[in-house]
């Protein structure tokens, strides 16, 4: 089986800091792979160079087998790639409905449109992506009034909103109260189950990322030094260190 | 061999005034990222004090000095005057409303200055000491040149000295390098700010009196020098003294030497380098790429909604009153007379100006220093037509849209590439060349006189014809730019503006869009530029400055950018009041005032005071939205 995505040493240096290097990894359709690493080890940098905010220095991106390192996001979208930003990043002037419109819109190609009014365009399909991740009642209220745990929602829907084969979320959770973190995680698990499509998730939570991920690779200061299945990550030394046990026990009860 | 020589020392000498007032935009833009543009007039002010400094001190030598120095104070503290009564209070207002009340001083100042001395240019006082020339290989140089030539690196040196070996100057570069540390300064921004005010502002007096000997003062030079500066702080890289310096220079001595190659070009040339460096260096010579996400953060623009009752009442009431004009002129011709109907005809006309301004303004988030370009363009698009192969108003007439909207696509092109301020000043850069070529190549676009015999045809030649004509084409296109609005180009425009970083991750082309944009953007205006040619009967190189395209801006700033509503209404309130003020003797002084007086009472524009109350009252006004999470735009 060929991977869905292929990334190979993957390099990134700010100045003199080496954010992410030499990173190697894989990522299966069907998969859900989490990222996981201390603050600053280099997982938003990662995702940046996936999504084209951010060229890499070096190392190559394979999607579905095609280079895609270097190539502008809004290429790399229409490739099949959607993501979510650790500082949620929506449209403030709009609705939350209109959000999702958005992405349906530029979906479709239809952005050049000049005339006909958007109101009402894709508005059904806006509705069923909302009424997935529990934002449906929601979609009239401004995006800027949201709270910050329904802003990462919306942006979920926004992501899913191209029918992506590799879904990047980076600490898709970070602001939730508890409940609504099971209840994201557990679309996820249901997202990659029915569609077959690749999830590569940064989380600092190691409960859900030790109840959800099938696999755990491990950053520090650039660098992967673990990778394996939850049960293989949790007996690594290294990775015991670096989380002086504390986390990595947690998630074990 | 020796002419070469004095024209590289007049050139060097003439760099000497361009660095100083530059150097003050540079770190008064550095720290507080508010670009003045009432840096040139404090130029000019140096000027005037000095003279009047010289005369008062006397005593020789040393009197000269103190005096020169005294003027710069004086200036300092002007400014320092400025920052406490007006900056200080706008600081979190949008980039461009400070934009808008510094030039509300300009034109305060104008007026103050021609109050005080006089409307007569000032002969400069000679320096003692140095009022001989020197002979360079047989050819004659005046020896204050050389002082020149060593004031820049003079005060070069200074200013490293200050800023890297004092606290507060080191502060001040820290500041300039992370706007975050700025808002963690707390109580000692203000007068980290206020310092660097009276610094930036103390160099412009410096450059406005030292350069007395040579150039004298009048009533000219703020914007004569302004360009020029603004030119050096962009090439130089804002922000970046050693820049200005740089660039300063390198200006100066294409000055000297271009006016002895291209006699006819100077202008463009000036400009054309900018452009040129913008293009391939954004940041300028020395300048630091701008890292996104440290600007101010404003509060969301309200969703979109469709007109709501309140609102297509206004407009039609509006249209009723429009279209009943001419009847009540005919009836009652004493009380609305001819000069009522050319009133409304010009409001018309800018009002479809600033409408198309605000397309990329207002959704697209894209501030355009140099529309005039485009409704200039356009209107001499249409004369040249006439001019060269006497075409009918039916053909020539569409000429404009189409003529601007060409020049749209090329500018256009270069533009989007950047963002912000630097768009803003590669806009000015484009749009100065045209003007500059319009200005400069007589032979065809008459230069200076114009083109004459524009005059509308016979269907449309009497005034009311002409009146209803503009009525409909003015409607019209503001009907299809609202419509576009609402389609799903405008949400994309949107898109791209809210956040680039989300739109870009949705597949959306930001730089394609927005290129689109400029293009119908300079359409309209050229359509605007149409209407007034017509009106007029002709067109002149005025219609392409800088203060033209700085009405447009101050119209769409003062209705309020939020809405299509705003550079409706300010539009009309701006020519009227234009109209209104020509009459008096001081009007800029009352323009300016008033101008800064909307920008500390209203900080959404006129448009904005509907919402607070008025619109309130007819459901119109969206409700208030609270604080939301889109300030940064790092990706994270
Ligand atoms: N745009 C940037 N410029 C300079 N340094 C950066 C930038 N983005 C990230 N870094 C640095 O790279 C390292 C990795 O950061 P990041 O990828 O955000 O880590 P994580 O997401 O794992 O917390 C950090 O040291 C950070 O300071
Ligand atoms: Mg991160």
């Amino acid at each position: 089986m060929t991977a869905l995505l292929e990334v190979d040493r993957l390099s990134k240096a700010f100045g003199g800091v080496r954010a992410v290097q030499d990173v190697s990894f894989a990522v299966n359709p069907g998969e859900l792979l989490a990222l996981i690493g201390p603050n600053g080890a280099g997982k938003t940098t990662c995702f940046n160079m996936l999504m084209g905010q951010i060229r890499p220095d070096h190392g190559a991106i394979l999607l579905k087998g095609r280079d895609i390192a270097g190539l502008p996001p809004h290429r790399i979208w229409r490739l099949g790639v959607g993501r979510t930003f650790q500082i949620t990043a929506t449209f403030s002037s709009m609705t939350v409905r209109e959000n999702v419109q958005m992405a349906l819109i530029s979906h479709r190609n239809a952005g050049r449109r000049l005339w006909r009014p958007a109101a009402g365009t894709e508005t059904a399909q806006a509705d069923a992506l909302l009424d997935r991740v529990g934002m449906a009642e929601q979609g009239d209220r401004a995006c800027s009034v949201l709270a910050y745990g329904d802003l990462k929602r919306v942006e979920l829907a926004i992501a899913l909103a191209n029918d992506p084969d590799l879904l990047l979320m980076d600490e898709p959770t970070a602001g939730m109260a508890p409940r609504e973190r099971i209840e994201l995680m557990r679309l996820a698990d249901e997202i990659v189950a029915e569609r077959k499509i690749g999830v590569l998730f940064t989380e600092h939570d190691m409960d859900v990322v030790f109840a959800h991920a099938h696999r755990i690779m491990v950053l520090n200061r650039g660098e992967l030094i673990a990778e394996g299945t939850p049960e293989a990550v949790r007996a690594n030394e290294q990775v015991r260190e670096i989380y002086l046990g504390s986390s990595v026990e947690a998630g074990q009860a | 061999m020796g002419e070469f020589i004095v024209t590289l020392l007049t050139g060097l000498s003439s760099a000497a005034a361009l660095f100083l007032v530059a150097s003050g935009l540079s770190i008064i833009f550095g720290v507080t990222r508010i670009v003045n543009f009432a840096h040139g007039s404090f130029y000019m002010l140096g000027a005037y004090i000095g003279v009047t400094a010289v005369t008062a001190v006397g005593g020789g030598a040393v009197g000269f000095w103190v005096a020169i120095l005294l003027a710069a104070v004086a200036v300092g503290l002007i400014g320092v005057a400025m920052e406490i009564l007006l900056l200080r209070r706008i600081y979190r207002a949008p980039e461009l409303f400070q934009l808008i009340a510094t030039f509300g001083v300009i034109l305060v100042i104008q007026d103050v200055t021609l109050w005080i001395w006089g409307s007569e240019d000032l002969v400069g006082p000679r320096a003692p000491g140095f009022t001989g020339a020197v002979t360079i290989l047989g050819q004659r140089l005046p020896e204050y040149d050389l002082v020149l030539i060593a004031v820049s690196p003079l005060v070069l040196a200074g200013l490293w000295l200050l800023f890297n070996r004092t606290r507060w100057g080191t502060l001040v570069r820290a500041a300039t390098l992370d706007r975050q540390m700025v808002s963690a300064l707390g109580v000692n921004q203000r007068w980290l700010f206020t310092g660097v005010l009276f610094l930036g502002s103390a160099l412009a007096g410096l450059g406005g009196a030292i350069q007395l000997p040579k150039g004298g003062a009048d009533l000219l030079m703020d914007f004569n020098i302004i360009a020029a500066a603004f030119v050096v702080v962009v090439v130089g890289g804002m922000g970046s003294i050693g820049g200005a310096f740089l660039a300063a220079i390198l200006i100066g001595l294409l000055q000297t030497f271009g006016i002895q190659i291209f006699p006819n070009s100077t202008l463009i040339l000036m400009f054309l380098v900018m452009a040129v460096v913008l293009i391939f260096r954004p940041w300028g010579l020395l300048g630091k790429p701008e890292i996104p996400g440290h600007g101010v953060v404003e509060a969301p623009e309200a969703p979109l909604r469709p007109a709501g009752r309140g609102l297509r009442l206004a407009g039609a009431l509006v249209l009723a009153v429009l279209l009943l004009l001419p009847v009540a002129h005919l009836a009652v011709p004493a009380a609305v007379d001819d000069f009522l109907l050319v009133l409304v005809i010009d409001i018309m006309i800018f009002v479809l100006f600033a409408a198309a301004l605000h397309f990329i303004m207002g959704p697209g988030g894209m501030v355009s220093f140099g529309h005039a370009a485009f409704f200039g363009g356009g209107a001499y698009a249409a004369a040249l037509l006439v001019k060269f192969a006497e075409a009918p108003m039916e053909i020539a007439f569409w000429a404009a849209p189409a003529g601007a909207a060409l020049l749209a696509i090329l500018f256009g092109w270069f533009c989007v590439r950047l963002t912000g301020v630097y768009f803003a000043m590669l806009t000015l850069a484009f749009a100065q060349i045209a003007w500059s070529i319009v200005f400069q190549w007589g032979e065809v676009t008459g230069g200076d006189d114009g083109i004459l015999g524009t005059w509308p045809s016979d269907w449309a030649s009497s005034r009311i014809a002409y009146y209803y004509m503009t009525v409909g084409f003015v409607v019209a296109g503001l009907l299809a730019l609202r419509r576009m609005l609402f389609a799903p180009f405008g949400y994309t425009l949107r898109a791209g503006r809210d956040s680039p970083l989300r739109a870009a991750a949705i597949g959306i082309d930001i730089k394609r869009h927005q290129w689109i944009a400029f293009t119908i953007s300079g359409a309209f205006a050229g359509l605007a530029g149409a209407l007034f040619v017509y009106s007029k009967g002709s067109v002149f190189p005025t219609e392409m400055e800088i203060a033209r395209s700085f009405d447009a801006l101050l119209m769409v700033l003062l209705g309020g950018v939020h809405s299509l509503t705003g550079p409706i209404v300010g539009a009309t309130a701006l020519t009227w009041l234009n109209d209104l003020f020509s009459e008096l003797s001081y009007w800029r002084f009352l323009l300016g005032a008033t101008i800064i007086a909307l920008v500390l009472l209203l900080p959404d524009g006129l448009a904005g005071l509907g919402d607070t109350w008025l619109a309130r009252r007819l459901g119109l006004a969206a409700p208030a939205s609270g604080s939301g999470a889109n300030g940064q735009e790092t990706p994270a």
